[in-house]
C-alpha cells in the first residue's frame, strides 16, 4: 500500500508554547489511522494543519502527492473534514445544508442518498438544531463525504456520545473505509482505536511516541512483562450496559 | 480537477442558505419589516387630517343666525357644541379648544342685531387668531350684504396654484426606509458574522475550497436581497395603503431601490466593523446602538433637521443616514434622479470608503 499522507517534521509554535514539536508519520491508502493522545497533546492542531485550517511553523505535509504549501485549495477539494466543534446554520434542514455544501464543493449530490448513508433519511426535513448529539456527528460526517474525498479527517468523532451512538458511528466509519476512503481520526478512547484503527500513532506533548498496529503495540507491552493488576473478565461493564439497554440507537 | 472550481457557484449557495436562515429568524423580520411598518402605519393614520381649529359654542348661545350658519360651512372650523359652560374656560386655558363663541340676539331700533362674543386664549394664540380672522370675514360679509353695494370699491381675487400635497407619510416613509436599511446593515451583519464565527460555521466553510472573500460576499448578498425585499414591501404598503407620493411612479420607485442598494452596501461596512470590534454577541447591541441611535434621532428620521437647534445641526450634517434620508426624500417627492442627488450619494460613499477601511483592519475570521 502506498502512502496517501506524508507528514515530515511538522512544527507548530504559538507565542509561548510549542503545540507540535516536529512530528512525522505516514498514512497508507485505504487504512484507518488513529492519532491517539491525551487532551492538549497536539492532535487537533496536527489535524487542522493537515486540513489547511491552520498555518504551520515548519515541516512538510503531502496529501495525495499535493503539497500543502503549494496547493492548499486542491487539497481541500479531495479531503473531507469533520471538525471537533463545527456548526451549521441552525435553522436550515439537513437537505438544505447538504445542498449548501454541494454548492461549496461544486458537486451535484443526491441528498437523500447521502442522508441514507448516515442513517438520517427520516430526518431530512429536520433542522440541524433539532438533532441529537449522535445525529449531529453523523450529519457532520455526511458533509465530509459530499465531494467523494480520498481522505476524511474525523476529530474526536465519538466524544460525548452514548455507547449505542458510539458503536453506530464505528459501523459508519468502517463502512466508509470499506468503500475505499482513507480515514484519519483522533480519539482518546483506546477501545475505539483498538476496534477501528489499522494503525495508530500515540502523541503526547507535541511529539509522536510510537506508531504501529494496535495488536503489535499490545504484544510489545506484554513482551516487556506487563501484567494487568486485575484479572480480566470475559466481559466489561460496557458489555453489560449494552446487553441490558440494547444496541439500538436512542437518539431518534 | 477536470472542472475549474467556480467561486460564484459556491458563493450563491451560501447566499441561498443564508437567506433561508434570515427569513426563519424572527428578529430579522421584526427589525427589518415590522418596526418600520409600525411607524409608517402610526404616522400614516396621524397625518392627512389637514389644518383645523376647534371652536366651542356656549350652551346659551343663539344658534339660529347667519354667523353660525356660515361657520358650519367652513371646513377649517370644527364647531363643538354641548360642552358645559364651566368646562369651557379650563379647556380653553389648557389649549384643548382654540376659542369659545357666544352669540346673543339683540334689537337696535327694532332691527335685529347679533352680538358675537369670542374668547380666545394665549394657550393657542395662532389658532385663536385664525378664528378671529375668519369671524371678522364672516361678520363683514353679512354686514356688506345688508348695504346693497352695486360696485364694490375693492375686490379680492384669490388664485390658488394647485400644489403637490406633502403628506406626513411622504416625510416619514423615506426616514423609516433609511433607518430600516441602517439597522439591517449593522445589526444583521454584526450578529450573523459573530454567530458564524462562534458556532464554527465559518471554520467549516474554510475547509471547503471557497475563498474567504466569497463567503463574505455570499452572506452580504443574502442580506442585500432581504433588505431590498423589505424596502419593496415598505414602499409598496406606503404607496398603496397610505398614498405615499412616488412622483414619477415606477421610475421613482426604481430610483429609491437603487439608492437603497447603495446605502445598504455602505451600512454593511458598519456591520462588519461592529462584528470585528465586538468580542462576542453580547457586545454587539451596545456598540451597534451607539452607531444607530444617534442617527435614528438626528438624521431627520422623524423631524426635519432644520428643526434642530443650530448647535446640533453640524452633528446631524455629519451622519451618513442624514444624506440617505435627504436623497430619498428628494427622489421620492421632488422626482430628482440619482444624478440629481449625486452629492448626497458621494458623501454616503465617502463614509463607505472610511468604514470599509476600518472594517478591513478590525475584521476577525476566528
Amino acid at each position: 500500500m502506498s502512502n496517501i499522507i506524508e507528514v515530515k517534521s511538522l512544527v507548530k509554535k504559538y507565542d509561548s508554547l510549542t503545540a507540535v514539536e516536529g512530528i512525522s508519520f505516514e498514512v497508507k491508502e485505504g487504512e484507518i489511522f488513529g492519532l491517539l493522545g491525551p487532551n492538549g497533546a497536539g492532535k487537533t492542531t496536527t489535524l487542522e494543519i493537515m486540513e489547511t485550517l491552520r498555518d504551520k511553523t515548519s515541516g512538510e505535509v503531502t496529501i495525495c502527492g499535493l503539497s500543502l504549501d503549494k496547493s492548499p485549495n486542491e487539497i481541500k477539494n479531495i479531503i473531507g473534514v469533520q471538525l471537533q466543534a463545527a456548526g451549521y446554520y441552525p435553522n436550515l434542514t439537513l437537505v438544505e445544508l447538504l445542498n449548501l455544501f454541494a454548492g461549496l464543493y461544486n458537486v451535484d449530490v443526491n441528498t437523500m442518498e447521502m442522508l441514507d448513508l448516515v442513517d438520517l433519511k427520516e430526518k431530512a426535513k429536520a433542522k440541524y438544531k433539532e438533532l441529537s448529539g449522535g445525529q449531529k456527528q453523523r450529519f457532520s460526517i455526511a458533509t465530509t463525504l459530499i465531494n467523494s474525498p480520498k481522505v476524511i479527517f474525523l476529530d474526536e468523532p465519538t466524544t460525548g456520545l452514548d455507547p449505542q451512538a458510539r458503536r453506530n458511528l464505528w459501523d459508519l466509519v468502517n463502512n466508509i473505509q470499506s468503500k475505499g476512503t482513507t480515514v484519519m481520526l483522533t480519539t482518546h478512547y483506546m477501545d475505539e482505536a483498538e476496534f477501528l484503527c489499522h494503525r495508530v500513532g500515540i502523541i503526547d506533548k507535541g511529539k509522536i511516541i510510537t506508531i504501529d498496529t494496535p495488536n503489535n503495540l499490545i504484544d510489545h507491552l506484554i513482551k516487556k512483562g506487563f501484567k494487568r493488576p486485575k484479572q480480566v473478565k470475559e466481559a466489561t461493564l460496557e458489555d453489560v450496559f449494552l446487553d441490558l439497554t440494547g444496541k439500538e440507537l436512542r437518539d431518534e | 480537477m477536470e472542472r475549474k472550481y467556480n467561486q460564484i457557484r459556491a458563493m450563491l449557495s451560501i447566499s441561498k442558505a443564508s437567506l433561508k436562515s434570515i427569513t426563519r429568524n424572527p428578529s430579522a423580520v421584526v427589525f427589518n419589516l415590522l418596526f418600520p411598518l409600525i411607524f409608517i402605519i402610526v404616522f400614516g393614520f396621524i397625518g392627512g387630517g389637514g389644518f383645523s381649529v376647534d371652536l366651542a359654542v356656549e350652551e346659551k348661545s343663539d344658534m339660529e343666525n347667519p354667523v353660525i350658519q356660515s361657520l358650519q360651512n367652513i371646513k377649517t372650523i370644527k364647531l363643538k357644541t354641548g360642552i358645559p359652560d364651566e368646562e369651557l374656560k379650563t379647556k380653553l386655558e389648557k389649549g384643548q379648544i382654540d376659542g369659545v363663541i357666544g352669540i346673543t340676539k339683540g334689537f337696535v331700533d327694532n332691527k335685529i342685531s347679533y352680538n358675537v362674543n369670542l374668547k380666545t386664549s394665549s394657550a393657542s394664540m395662532d389658532r385663536g387668531s385664525v378664528i378671529k380672522m375668519i369671524l371678522n370675514d364672516i361678520v363683514d360679509k353679512i354686514n356688506l350684504s345688508k348695504i346693497n353695494i352695486d360696485v364694490p370699491l375693492a375686490r379680492l381675487n384669490e388664485q390658488i396654484v394647485e400644489g403637490r400635497k406633502y403628506k406626513t407619510i411622504d416625510f416619514i416613509l423615506p426616514g423609516q426606509l433609511g433607518f430600516s436599511l441602517l439597522s439591517a446593515g449593522i445589526f444583521g451583519t454584526a450578529f450573523v458574522f459573530i454567530n458564524l464565527r462562534q458556532t464554527f460555521v465559518l471554520k467549516r466553510f474554510f475547509a471547503t475550497p471557497i475563498k474567504r472573500m466569497y463567503i463574505i460576499l455570499g452572506e452580504s448578498f443574502a442580506r442585500l436581497i432581504f433588505s431590498i425585499f423589505s424596502a419593496v414591501i415598505i414602499i409598496g404598503i406606503g404607496n398603496f395603503v397610505f398614498g405615499f407620493t412616488l412622483v414619477h411612479g415606477f421610475v421613482t420607485f426604481l430610483n429609491m431601490i437603487l439608492l437603497s442598494i447603495i446605502a445598504l452596501i455602505v451600512f454593511l461596512g458598519f456591520g462588519f466593523l461592529v462584528s470585528g470590534i465586538a468580542k462576542n454577541e453580547h457586545a454587539v447591541p451596545p456598540i451597534a446602538n451607539l452607531i444607530t441611535l444617534p442617527q435614528f434621532l438626528l438624521s431627520g428620521t422623524f423631524f426635519p433637521i432644520s428643526n434642530f437647534p443650530s448647535w446640533l445641526q453640524p452633528v446631524a450634517k455629519v451622519l451618513p443616514l442624514t444624506y440617505l434620508n435627504e436623497a430619498m426624500r428628494k427622489i421620492a417627492f421632488e422626482g430628482t434622479s440619482l444624478f440629481g442627488v449625486g452629492n448626497d450619494i458621494l458623501i454616503l460613499l465617502g463614509w463607505g470608503v472610511v468604514i470599509y477601511l476600518l472594517a478591513a483592519k478590525t475584521f476577525k475570521w476566528e
